[in-house]
This record gives structure tokens, sequence and C-alpha cells, in this order.
């Protein structure tokens, strides 16, 4: 289908204020008598609080007022607390001051005893299953997202089953299983018995959650950083306490979230409940340390996975066990995740699957762009790599035979999936790459210099249905599109706003887009995470914008003659189909839509929109022609977003310094919205990916839980010299049957391909050492080379 | 806790010059701190694990910068920026191994703003110590790196006495292998103190990384005619390829003739609290032909003696790669060595 904005190249209304530097994010407010807040943390993995001697420092000039946990509702535990007297993790936030100005809050907090009573903690989830071991919380071990804490111990024989460079296979929390795994193991040409682990590295979000508050008659307004709008409403008012028709969310702009302000945060709302104390605007400026102790961190792994393949390369049986680390706080599902993506991506006739995910005094944990999923394609890819040297199969057709396609199913509930095109994204990208020719290059030597060659694959759900869509068109003939996802830095909130221009048939200079601030009457849409906006947000944005259309051609039915099926809508106007010299241009139409009141004005509405939307369209009323609906089209099948990378590199053998000489990432996301943006998403996805695989610094010291990074020099995020200059992206472009224009999201699964992509090249490089490892770093690159032990034992969390 | 991110106040002077600021640190004593570039200045400060009263600005002394020709060598004021060091045209032409290492510490912006006298001045950069935990260093009485579950990766090889941080600094190797000397003024005298001996380690005095003390100035390097336009080497392997301190790092200094090495002296940093000399590398490979079993020999030799702790035994054979490669001095490895 040939559309005029869907698949073309635009230049998004906020990208201008970013390179200026005119953007404003929360920490750049400032009003009248405002304060500033600094927070006190706990110095300790795991302890009480005795007593709180504050005395002093509120006699401080300057100083204003103090929070502790008892001023602030408390959130039911395992969940993260916006302050507590009984501190999880180093960093943990204890109590806020306000004062007049930073240097003196930061001198008040200085004059503040606290008594602590220092409790037992503990770091490594396997160290808390042990019989007897230490629980991270006072009631239990084992936490999951919004459930109650658990506790659960493995036996001694558990342990003594295994030898220490092995996991034991104790009592999950969950599990499930399909098909007939044992045997699949008893047929298979090879097996793989592999025990691995991941870290669960920081975000790194480049803008520190700050957050400003003020209230004004009863509402609190709020200048947060989020990806999300809407959907983050009810949270953010839920921990300041209040109604969401209460909470006025400001959020234009998200210096980067990756996952960690997907959803609503406790710490945002310290600046409102101190704001309410004093009465006074307040500003929490969080410091890079306390973005590495509140900004989470993705689940760290500890795992275990048997696979069985067949003499051809199709996997026919997977068993895997997956521990995760899940901090101080109720984590996110990764390890569920990851049982499920390897079950979609590598299609095995049978699978078992168990996990357990265990509660650490470390900081806080979320979702990190493929939670599980990204963690799963580190493991997996390398491990495709050695079955097909041991089966002496081609590493694409390992893959390509065991790749997801439209029939495949996700997990024990067999899912279907709307489609999925894994095989076309890996044959796009190995003839980008070349692979026929590159493969050959595999282990030659250049001097001290050996080449790698890795390839990678990643998945991640992508997209969600049943939000609400809402368009206004102004009587000066502007088509707003209210778009309530959020600005997390990817551009589609701009680019899925194109779809209501093309059902409008309006140009795209006539549009304005209306975002970022709840005053702008913003619709209930979904947040802008799990890769789910471009399929999610075209359906919303689509209903909304054909509820415009519809009444378009009503109004111009009944001002024209005719029934509205002879009209169309094109070039700002609404027109007869017979004779397009009969027309209404949406300025005249808005205008008749006012005046006829009722549903063309969102006098009235459709009753199944969400209470946020129906207040939006209520505000509206009277003042534009609204067009409003929530999204009820047909959907079959999972959305999925799926992604291939292929890498070269030069590794230097003295050294165990790698350079990465040919990046190419492929990704099958249905109908491309917007050329540009998903290249730059693979891009971006590629570095982060470059991170998470070999450079990513997360050690926490054994001996008093304190974190070693809590800063980008120490966390070692990717700089502009460890990763290509030039990076190739291709993409499958074929349409979605579940979405009107056929788009699927995609952002998650871009960081995966290219994290295994690099990992497999690094083994390849070393001639198939594989590490089980995820980061790989260069004294385990080096160790490796010299034909030395690694440092770390097998399981161990952290190393690096 | 290190993320408190706000100074303490201080009282700030700004000198125009070196006497000036001599009077100040006399009156300030061990209240008072020298910044240079501020790089490693302004964490301690904004971690107020640091205190000072008055902080005393060397930026405005004019003559603690620019380089010099001197009739045997040059003299480079201490507060030149790393960045001016990296592109001066008589340092990359007659002292190339200075300019390389300078052109590799941090990144473009801490380049730009941290100085030589800064870098080779720099504290322990353990993360234990940083953390503001009460170790040896920050005048406790343990150290949490050198235990049997301390995350010692970044640590030292060589010459523990109760704390094991390395010498972090990219330009401290580079001066001991171009023999240095340092210019340190106090109100009472100028001393000249070798490169080697500006350097001490914890056995010396474990609350400071080089013999300027309360009082002293560090205003210039002076590195011998000797050297110049030797044949260099210099080589960080860090994790990232910027912003990042070296794992190891080597700096050699050669004068070949007629594929003999005539002279030589190489150092490593990142393997001991001061950058390590390898006399013991320098005097097999010396009067030797520069050749592949000369590099396996002068290599094999470099970690004797080494004592790892448990995360950091893979900079042995890091280390001894890296000498190798530095006797070796061509580039099979795609490195190229420092051109004159």
């Amino acid at each position: 289908m040939a559309y005029k904005h869907i698949g073309k190249n635009f230049t998004p209304p906020d990208v201008r204020a970013k390179v200026t530097g005119k953007a404003k994010y929360s920490e750049d407010f400032r009003a009248e008598g405002m304060l500033f807040i600094k927070l006190l943390t706990s110095p300790m993995p795991n302890a009480r609080v005795r007593n709180i001697d504050s005395s002093a420092a509120l006699k401080m000039e300057g100083v204003v007022d103090i929070l502790t946990a008892e001023d602030v509702p408390a959130m039911p535990v395992p969940q993260t607390q916006i302050l507590t007297n009984n501190p999880k993790f180093v960093g943990d936030p204890i109590l806020a001051i306000a004062a007049v100005d930073e240097t003196t809050a930061s001198n008040a907090l200085e004059a503040i005893i606290i008594e602590y009573e220092p409790l037992p903690f503990v770091i490594d989830p396997l160290q808390s299953l042990y019989p007897g071991g230490v629980d991270a919380h006072d009631d239990g071990n084992v936490t999951q997202r919004m459930q109650p804490t658990q506790r659960i111990k493995w036996t001694a024989r558990d342990f003594a089953a295994v030898g220490e460079d092995e996991l034991p296979r104790g009592e999950p929390r969950d599990q499930w299983e399909y098909g007939d795994v044992d045997a699949g193991f008893e047929s298979a040409a090879v097996v793989l018995d592999e025990t691995f682990v991941v870290a669960g590295h920081s975000h790194h979000s480049m803008e520190p959650r700050s957050s400003f508050a003020y209230w004004e008659n009863g509402k609190c307004y709020l200048h947060a950083s989020s990806q999300s709008h809407t959907f983050n409403v009810p949270g953010f008012a839920a921990y300041v306490g209040i109604e969401p028709e209460n909470m006025i969310l400001i959020a234009e702009y998200c210096g980067g979230g990756f996952g960690s302000k997907g959803t609503a945060y406790p710490i945002a709302s310290l600046s409102a409940h101190m704001s309410k104390k004093t009465g006074r605007p307040c500003m929490l400026r969080i410091t890079r340390a306390e973005e590495y102790y509140l900004g989470s961190r993705r689940n760290g792994f500890q795992g275990n996975v048997k696979l069985a393949f067949r003499d051809d390369g199709k996997l026919i049986a997977a068993d895997m066990y997956v521990v995760q680390q899940s901090g101080a706080n109720d984590g996110f599902p990764d390890y569920m995740n990851a049982g499920g993506a390897l079950s979609l991506v590598y299609t095995p006739e049978a699978m078992r699957w168990k996990g357990i995910p265990v509660a650490t005094n470390t900081p806080i944990t979320g979702a990190q762009r493929g939670p599980g999923q990204n963690q799963l394609a580190c493991v997996m890819e390398p491990l495709m790599d050695k079955a097909a040297k041991e089966l002496g199969v081609d590493r694409l057709v390992i893959r390509e035979i065991n790749a997801t396609n439209n029939d495949s199913k996700y997990a024990d509930k067999r899912i279907p999936v709307s489609s999925a095109y894994l095989r076309e994204a890996i044959r796009n990208g190995a003839e980008r790459f070349n692979w026929e020719e590159k493969k050959k290059q595999s282990g030659q030597r250049n001097g001290t210099k050996v080449t790698g060659i890795g390839v990678g694959q990643a998945f991640h759900p992508a997209g969600a249905t049943g939000f609400d869509g809402l368009v206004s068109i102004t009587p000066d003939g502007k088509v707003h599109v209210h778009t309530g996802v959020g600005n997390l830095g990817t551009y589609s909130y701009a680019s899925t706003s194109r779809i209501s221009a093309e059902v409008l048939g309006c140009s795209w200079e006539n549009v304005v887009i209306e975002r970022g601030d709840s005053r702008r009457n913003l619709p209930w849409n979904l947040g802008q995470f799990g890769s789910n906006t471009s399929f999610t947000m075209t359906r919303t944005n689509y209903v909304g914008a054909m509820d415009a259309k519809m009444k378009l051609l009503e109004i111009a039915a009944m001002d024209l003659g005719g029934i509205a099926e002879d009209y169309d809508v094109g070039g700002d106007k609404v027109f007869s189909k017979a004779d397009p010299t009969q027309n209404l241009t949406l300025a005249q139409a808005a205008q008749r839509a006012i005046e006829l009141g009722g549903k063309y004005d969102g006098h009235e509405m459709n009753e199944d929109m969400h209470a946020i939307t129906k207040a939006s369209v209520t505000a509206l009323a009277g003042t534009a022609l609204v067009g409003a609906a929530k999204d009820t089209l047909p959907s079959e099948g999972m959305a999925i977003a799926l992604a291939s990378a292929f890498m070269k590199i030069e590794l230097d053998t003295e050294t165990g310094k790698y350079e990465i000489l040919e990046y190419v990432g492929t990704a099958d996301c249905g109908t491309v919205v917007h050329p540009q943006g998903l290249e730059h998403q693979i891009r971006g996805g590629g570095v982060m990916g470059i991170g998470m695989a070999g450079l990513e610094r997360i050690v926490y010291d054994p001996q008093n839980g304190l974190p070693a990074n809590v800063g980008f020099h120490q966390s070692k995020p990717p700089s502009y010299l460890d990763v290509p200059a030039e990076m190739d992206v291709g993409y499958v472009d074929k349409p979605d049957p579940s979405n009107p224009v056929g788009a699927r999201g995609i952002g998650e699964p871009l960081l995966g391909c290219a994290a295994s992509a690099l990992l497999s090249a690094i083994s390849d490089a070393l001639g198939g050492v594989y590490f089980n490892r995820t980061p790989v770093v260069p004294d385990m690159i080096i160790n490796a080379l010299a034909d030395r032990p690694q440092s770390y034992k097998t399981l161990q969390m952290s190393n690096q | 806790m290190s993320n408190k991110d706000m100074m303490p106040q201080f009282a700030l002077f700004q000198p125009s010059d070196i006497e000036n600021a001599l009077e100040l640190l006399e009156k300030y004593g061990e209240n008072g701190w020298l910044v240079a570039g501020g790089q490693d200045s302004f964490d301690w400060f904004k971690d107020r694990a640091k205190r000072p009263e008055a902080v005393i600005d060397l930026g405005g002394i004019a003559e603690l910068t620019g380089v010099r020709e001197t009739p045997d060598g040059i003299e480079i004021g201490a507060m030149t920026t790393l960045t001016e060091i990296s592109n001066n045209t008589t340092i990359k032409s007659q002292y190339g191994l200075l300019s390389e290492a300078a052109g590799r510490v941090a990144s473009p912006q801490i380049r730009n703003a941290g100085t030589i006298g800064g870098n080779v001045s720099q504290d322990a950069r353990c993360w234990y110590y940083r953390s503001g935990l009460d170790c040896y260093r920050a005048g406790g009485n343990t150290c949490y790196a050198d235990t049997p579950e301390g995350m010692n990766r970044e640590h030292c090889l060589f010459g523990a006495s109760r704390c094991v941080a390395v010498s972090p600094s990219d330009t401290a190797a580079a001066m001991v292998a171009l023999d240095a000397s340092m210019v340190i003024r106090s109100s009472a005298a100028e001393r000249v103190v070798p490169a080697e001996e500006f350097f001490i380690g914890p056995d010396v005095n474990i609350t400071r990384m080089t013999v300027v003390e309360a009082g002293d100035i560090l205003t210039a390097i002076r590195i011998p005619a000797k050297w110049a336009k030797a044949e260099f080497y210099f080589e960080k392997v860090a994790d990232r390829n910027t912003w990042d301190f070296p794992l190891v790092n080597v700096a050699c200094s050669k004068i070949v003739n007629g594929g003999v090495i005539e002279d030589i002296r190489i150092a490593c940093a990142g393997v001991e609290c001061v950058p390590k000399r390898m006399t013991v590398v320098e005097d097999i490979v010396r009067g030797s032909n520069q050749d592949e079993e000369t590099a396996e020999l002068g290599g094999g030799s470099a970690s004797r003696g080494a004592s790892p702790l448990n995360y950091n035994h893979f900079k042995i054979p890091l280390m001894e790669n890296l000498v190798k490669r530095a006797i070796r001095g061509n580039s099979s490895n795609g490195t190229v060595p420092v051109q004159q």
C-alpha cells in the first residue's frame, strides 16, 4: 500500500529543542521561593534505623524541613520504598532535607545522627538459597513483581548433588513444560549442558531521575523524568497519595530510561511530599551516584541450560533453570521472559523451564531493554555456535533451521504470534554482511591479531491493544493528535502520530502533536516500554483518527447532501468523491462540529474509554471536532519484534583487546513506520549491546555490600572509541496482519542481537572458547589466551 | 558515602605568582589544598571526603605553563594541560613517548582541563579508598581490597604493603621511561627529584603517592636530552578505549643502533603503587639484538616476583606481553610505535 506519511522520513518536532539545549528536563525548572532537597541514603546493605537525631540539622540557617519514612506512604514490602527505616541496600533513601539551597541541605545532612542496627545481608542469590542462608527481606528471600514475598531454601542435598561449578536444581518458584523433553534428550545427536552467569547491569540513564513539584488548588504539578505519560499518572499519583485526576504530570522530555522510567517510581514523589509539607515548590536533583542506587538495574542470572540437537542442527529439546538476582525490591520477571524467549526464538519441540527470583541486598532491579530476552540471547547464541561446531553444521544454517516463523508458539501456553520473519532477517543481514565470504575469514591471523565472526539474534514482544486514540480538529483547521504515550527518546510518539494524518488525508505540517503535559488533554495510552509503541500507538491513533474521519464525512453529508459514504478526506478537506469541488475545509468542518455539539465536539463520547481519556474529551468539548475511540481492532496472536546481527572483530592475542570492524543489524518489525528512527534504534541498540556483552561493570563488595560502580567512568558503558564508526542496518519490512499499517515494535531485541553477536565473535576469534558468562571482559580473554584459570568461580555473580 | 555531589564551602585563592601561592600554602598548612586542573580534586570535594579550608588554584600562574627548551632537554610547566602536551610539536618530535601517553589519558574533555602536574600527582584510584572507607590509606587500620573476598581486579602485583593500590597514571610511566625529573618548590628551597624517586609506595608513606608534601608545589618537569628522538613505545590496555584507567600500560625508550639495543628504560603502570621501572628487563635487553628472542626473554622476565591477588593474575601475561611488544617495538600487532 502506498502511504503518504508511513515509511517516510521526517523531522520529529522535539529534535531542535534537544540539540540546541532548549528542551527543559525536570531539573531545569525554577520557581519563586523553591526549596532544594538532598537525600540521606543508607551506608549499609541491610539495617534497621534505631534512632534519627535531626535536631541540630533543623536548627541550621536555611534548613526548612525534613521528611522521614513516617511522613510518606509505605509501599507493600518488597516494593521499593520512598523513604525507609529498614534500608535494604547501600543507597536506600532514609530521609530528606529541604533547604534554601543544596549546599545548606548537604551541610544539614552531615549534622544528622542516625543509629543503625546492622543486619546480615546477602549479595549472591545462591547463598540465600543455602539452608540457613540469609534472607534479604525480613519475611523471605523470593520476590516476584507485585506478589508477596516467599521463603524458599534448597536442601543441602541439592547443593551436594552437584559440584561447585554446576547449578544445583533445587525447588523453583515457577516451572512449566511442554512436549516430551526426556525423549528429546534420548534421541539427540548432540547434547550441551551448560552453566551460565549473566550480570545485571545498571541502566545508565543519562538524565538522573530528578523531580520538581508544587501544589495549586489541591492539584499536584509534578515534573518527572518519565518514559511514559498517561500510563504513569495513576502510579505517580499513588506514590503521592492522591487521585489520578489531581496529578498534573509534566514530562516533555526524558533523558534516557531504557526501561527504568517506563512505569512510575517512588523517588519522584518525594518532591511532591516535601512541597506539600513546606507549602513551597521543591526540587530534588538526583546525583549520578544516587541514580546508580535508585535508577535500577537489570536482573542478573545464574543458570543452567541443557540443549538436545538433532544431527541437522534442529533443537529438539531444551531444559532450562534460571536463578535470578532480583535486588532489594520485587524486581521484574526476567527469568520467566528468558524461558519464553528460548521457546519462541529457537522453537525446541519440547521444553522444560524452571526459575526462582531471589532477593539480594543490592540496589533495586527493574525492566531493562529486553528484560530476560536479552540475557537469554547472550546465553544461547554462543551455544548455538558451539552446537554447530560439534555437529559440523554451518552457524547460519543452525539458526535458520530453528528460526521462529508465523507458525511458532510461545512457552507452555503455546501462544501464537501475529507474524514472524526471523529467517528473512537473518538472510537479509547475512547478505548485507556477505556471510559466505566473511565466515572464511574466521580465525585468520594477522600478526598478533585474529579475526572473529559473530552472529546473534534476539526477540521481544512488541505490541498491545485496548488503549484510546484522541484526535481533535480545531476551527483553525489544525489537526491535533493527542498522544499520552510519552517521549522516551525514540521519536515513536511522533512517527506513530503520523497515521492520523494518513487517515485524515492531511498534510504533516497541519498536524500539532499534543503531548508531554496532562493539561494538554491526553488520552489513556500504554507507556513507552516493551517495544510496544509502533504497534500499539499506530492502532490507537488509527481508531482516534477514524472516529474523526467518520464525523467529517457525516458533517459533509449533512451540509452538502447525500450520505457519508459519498465523501472522502484529502488535501486538508472533506470532499465529495463524485465532485471534489463540493467540499468543506477541515476548519469549516470543525466549526460545524462545534455548532452541532453532541458527539461531534466531545459533549458525547463512547463509554468504553478510560476515565483519563474521558476527562480529556470533556475538557476539549465545545472547542473542536473530537475523534475519540478505544482500540477494539481485531488482533490475532502476540505481536513480536525480532532482530539479527552480524559482527566482524579483530582480537589481539597479546592484549585481549579487540576492534569491532563491521556490524550489520537487521530488524523484523513489520512495516517500517519511520526509517530514520528505526536505523537509529538499530545502531543505538547495537551500542548498548556492545556494552552489555563486552564492557559494562557491575561489582559488589561481598564484605560490605558496597557497589563499586556509582559513576559512568566506573560502570563503563561504551565510548565512541569502543564501537564501530559505521554500523550497517537492514530490515525485512513485511506487514503484520494485526496492525492497520502492518507495524510492530522493535526497540529491545536490537540490544540482544548485538550483544550476542559480539560474544559469538569473541568465542569465534578464540577458536571456540565459550565463557558462558556476560560480560566477557579483557581479563577473561587474556586468561583464556594465556591458558590460565579464570579468577572467578563459575557461578559467581560479579567478577569484573 | 560518595554520593553527596555537593562541595562544602572553602576559601578560594587564585594567586598569579608562585611566591604568593607558597605564602598561602604556608599560611594554611595542612588545611590548604592545591588545585591544578581539578579533575581529581573536585571529586574529593564533591564527595566531601576532603575538606580543605583554603583552595589555592594554580591556574592563574603563567610561569607554571608551557614547554621550554633547555640546554639539556626540555622543561614543562606543571600546569601545562595534557592536550597541550599531546599536541606540542617539540614534545611530539623529540619525546613522542610523552605526547602519546598524555593523549591516552582519560577523555578529550579531561585532557583539556587536566594538567601534567595533576596527572602525575593524582591520588590512588582503588575503589574502596574512593568509596570513603576507613582503609589504611585513608588513615584507618584495614585494607578491603587485599582480603579473600576483596574485589581487586585493578590492584597491584608488586610492592603491596598494607595497601594494594596501583599507580593509575599514563604519563607517570612515560616520565620514568624518559628519566624525567620533577622540580619541587617550597618557601624554603627548590629541589629536583628524579621521577623514579618522586613516586612513593605505601611502604614509604601510605597516605600519599609522591614525595610532594604540604608546603610543596610541583612546578615543572624536566626531560633530559639523552632520550630525545629515541625509539619509543607506549601502549595502554584498559577496558574502554577512552575515559578509563589502564589495567596495565607500558612506556619504553630505546636507543637502537645497527639492530642492537644500546640503552633502554622501560616502565609499567597499573601493576604497583609506583610506575614500575623494570631494571631486570633493561639489563637483559641492553646490548642485545632487537629481535623476537630478546623480546621473549625480556617480556618473560617482566613479571618476575609478582604476587597476584585473587582477581588480577591476568596482569601477569598482560604485562609480559606489553613489555615484549615494547622491546619488539614494531607493529606486528598493528600498534604503531611512537613516530619521531
